[in-house]
């Protein structure tokens, strides 16, 4: 019991953090004070800690989606030159695939990327949803991501002065390794200094490839290129035959990340350039997510108002375990941040029903044990027991279901698009806070607030 | 007590109805694809001054022109997203625009635009589908130890997938509905209700199962079902409520997402009891049968 009311408290306290996160934007209270109108503008709170260099810096807001907010369209034109005719259609298609790629590597904000043709004109649409922080994004589309590696030509100074060499195209030539033998890239830490650095692997070919080339190479210099542009140059000290590779030059975090991404995601067929950048509203009119959100709360409302009339007291208190639900999912959506787009509410909304079912599941088994005429506390337990089995295993199917849809991996079989795991992440974080919820809230709740159902007099409990 | 496990036949009737109507109609008219299968046309027009959205999509759905989303530009600039228009359709198009607001639009830019979701990405997604599929397949032959229901409730997912997409292939038919990215995720949506409200009623028949190993099946599941009617229905009706709310009263954007979703909840409340459970039943009355053949 002691344990119970631990857990209730915290619960409470919970409760009272994520109601802070969860502050609507600019929500103004307007209240009389002293004859004249007072007002106070809500925000939701930032964090932005600065210690010991350590910054951490975090806004709780809503992100919304394109079609409910808008965001910023990016056109980027394809120079098309010295491509036949007959191919330009596809190269048009494969770069608007690897830009797609690269722009939801790891988002899930839901862009829309799109190929766009009008005469001689070639161009891909990107549109992402937010303003702020496109430059990033720019910086991760435009790029052609070209990585080459190149041995620097011999030349007839010696040896202490080449070891320091700049390598420039001019004075390296290609030992026929490319992006295109990477197997995968991924961004690690370096265990010694910290810094940030990219990994990667080659395929079987590629691991051939490189494994001739560092055992011919040993005590000389390997330059890697990254769009024409030297990031660094090793000296190799032996021969790698594993085909793993580490590739460090004074990255940031952010620079190593999108690396990264883009050797993942493959090297442009065609040079691009932004040729505009602008603000686009929008898709749904603002009356239409007006009614939808007013159709939702309303449904909401008479899930809640059916839950009473049909379990009375505990009716109350699931409800108040889905308030909870609500209050979770909201403030996880801001911290990870999840992109909110119209089907992303409606999933919302249509979770919390689906929340609802562990607690329909677990009551209908209170009342069937109590009907057995246990006692009510007893048949409570043995409720949550007896429900437990069936909740487990109907949702940890939703939860295979989402991983797979989410495609953690980046398995390049699986959609890495951003609509889809979009979807799968809102349907992850709804199915494990609905577990949350159903087990620990509700339980907790109606141990502590629960007094058994009302007695017929002269029954004894 | 119902006798549910009586009256397979009748089921076994209603779902083989509005399957063959809903695969009937796939096969003869197939699914309206929207612009974000398809692709289409790309407009942007500039007004003098600025005008709402909602005006322009009013003004299309008169015209007839296909219009599938308006969008701001800037201030006075609109993106507008449509299906494949000639060149005429959208002359006529900024004719009655120039008519209905007082001023004629200057068209800046008129593209071809390729999919939103292309061919590559719904390949994945089935792809993704099919995977998620046989994980569930293999997880409940796994949890209740017996492939049998497994099977039973891949079969019970199908079948409401196919009668979610029947039914939008005649929408489509009859009522030009297309089918667009936000039908994908009321199918993935459906998908994993469908297994959810299986497993409830499964995991009866596992108890009674474990209580009483030799069993009849039929009797077995008359009683799971019994006791696990009322949960599901008032399961379902919390779920029904909150789409019927967004069928009636939504925005016209959301109103054909919420039918699908309405329709899979409706099918997956029904093929739990209906379709899965009387799965197993035939399948073990089968096996019975045969053992006493053999024996």
């Amino acid at each position: 019991m002691k344990k119970t009311k631990r857990t209730f408290v915290f619960l409470i306290l919970l409760a009272l953090v994520l109601t802070f996160i969860v502050i609507p934007e600019n929500f103004i209270i307007a209240f009389p004070f002293g004859g004249t109108k007072q007002t106070i503008t809500l925000n939701p709170p930032e964090i932005n800690i600065n210690l010991f260099g350590l910054k951490l810096q975090k806004k709780f807001t809503t992100h919304l989606g394109l079609d409910l907010a808008g965001g910023t369209q990016v056109s980027l034109e394809a120079d098309m030159t010295g491509i036949e005719e007959a191919d330009k259609q596809d190269s048009l298609e494969s770069a608007k695939q690897v830009i797609e790629r690269r722009v939801n590597f790891f988002g899930v904000s839901e862009p829309v990327v799109q190929s766009a043709m009008s005469g001689t004109t070639y161009r891909i649409l990107v549109e992402l949803p937010g303003v702020t922080n496109t430059e990033e994004a720019l910086a991760l589309v435009g790029q052609t991501a070209n990585l080459e590696f190149r041995e620097v030509i011999e030349q007839s100074i010696d040896a202490s002065v080449s070891a320091y060499l700049l390598p420039t195209l001019e004075n390296t030539k290609s030992v026929g390794i490319t992006g295109k033998d990477l197997k995968k890239s991924s961004i690690q830490f370096n265990t010694e200094t910290g810094e940030p650095e990219v990994s990667i692997q080659f395929t079987p070919d590629g691991t051939k490839k490189f494994s001739e080339v560092t055992k011919r190479m040993v005590g000389k210099q390997l330059a890697i290129f990254l769009d024409d542009m030297p990031i660094m140059a090793p000296t190799v000290s032996t021969e790698i035959s594993d085909g793993q590779g580490v590739i460090s030059g004074g990255f940031t975090v952010e620079g190593a990340k999108q690396l990264s991404i883009q050797l993942n995601a493959g090297a442009l067929p065609v040079p691009v350039k932004v040729v505009e950048k602008r603000t686009i509203g929008a898709t749904l009119g603002t009356e239409s997510v007006m009614k939808s959100t007013r159709a939702g709360m309303i449904g909401l409302g008479l899930v809640a108002l059916f839950m009473i009339i049909q379990y009375g007291w505990l009716g109350v208190l699931a409800d108040l375990a889905l308030i909870m639900y609500g209050l979770i999912t909201f403030s996880l959506y801001r911290l990870i941040p999840v992109t909110l787009t119209l089907p992303g509410i409606a999933g919302f909304i249509l979770s919390i029903g689906m929340a609802v079912d562990s607690n329909i599941l677990i009551f209908s088994r209170y009342k069937e044990e109590l009907r057995k005429g246990k006692p009510w506390h007893i048949a409570m337990e043995l409720g949550f027991g007896k429900a437990w089995e069936s909740i487990r295993d109907a949702n940890f199917t939703t939860i295979i279901t989402s991983i797979i849809l989410f495609n953690p991996a980046n398995w390049s079989f699986l959609p890495t698009s951003g609509l889809v795991r979009g979807f799968a992440a809102t349907l992850f974080i709804g199915v494990i806070t609905s577990l949350f919820t159903g087990i620990v809230v509700t339980r907790t709740f109606i141990r502590v607030l629960y007094k058994g159902p009302k007695m017929k007099k002269g029954e004894q409990s | 007590m119902i006798r549910f496990s009586k009256y397979i036949w009748i089921y076994i009737c209603i779902s083989a109805l509005v399957l063959i109507l809903g695969i009937y109609s796939l096969l003869r008219f197939g699914l309206q694809p929207s612009v974000d299968f398809t692709g289409g046309t790309l407009l942007e027009m500039k007004f003098a001054k600025s005008i709402s959205t909602e005006t322009i999509e009013q003004i299309a759905e008169k015209e007839q022109f296909p219009v599938m989303t308006v969008q701001t530009i800037g201030t006075s600039s609109y993106g507008i997203r449509a299906g494949i228009a000639s060149d005429e359709v959208i002359t006529s198009f900024q004719a009655a625009l120039a008519s209905e607001i007082g001023e004629a639009p200057e068209i800046l830019r008129k593209e071809t635009v390729g999919p939103i979701l292309g061919a590559e990405l719904l390949f994945k997604s089935v792809v993704a589908a099919l995977l998620a599929i046989a994980a569930i397949l293999l997880y409940v032959a796994y949890a209740f130890k017996n492939i049998k229901f497994g099977v039973s409730a891949i079969i019970a997912l199908i079948h409401d997938v196919l009668i979610v997409f029947g039914s939008f292939s005649l929408f489509g038919h009859f009522f030009g509905v297309e089918v667009d990215t936000l039908f994908m995720t009321a199918f993935l949506t459906t998908m994993s209700f469908s297994v959810h409200d299986t497993i409830v009623i499964f995991d009866r028949i596992r108890e009674y199962r474990k209580k009483d190993p030799r069993g009849n099946i039929r009797e077995i599941s008359d009683i799971a079902l019994n006791e696990t009617m009322g949960r599901s229905l008032i399961n379902s009706f919390t779920i029904i409520f909150m789409l019927l709310a967004l069928v009636l009263m939504g925005g016209e954007s959301v109103k054909w997402f919420a039918t699908a979703l309405l329709i899979g909840t409706i099918t997956g409340t029904y093929s739990s009891p209906f379709v899965a459970t009387p799965f197993v039943i035939l399948w073990e009355s089968l096996e019975q049968k045969k053992k006493k053949k053999l024996l």
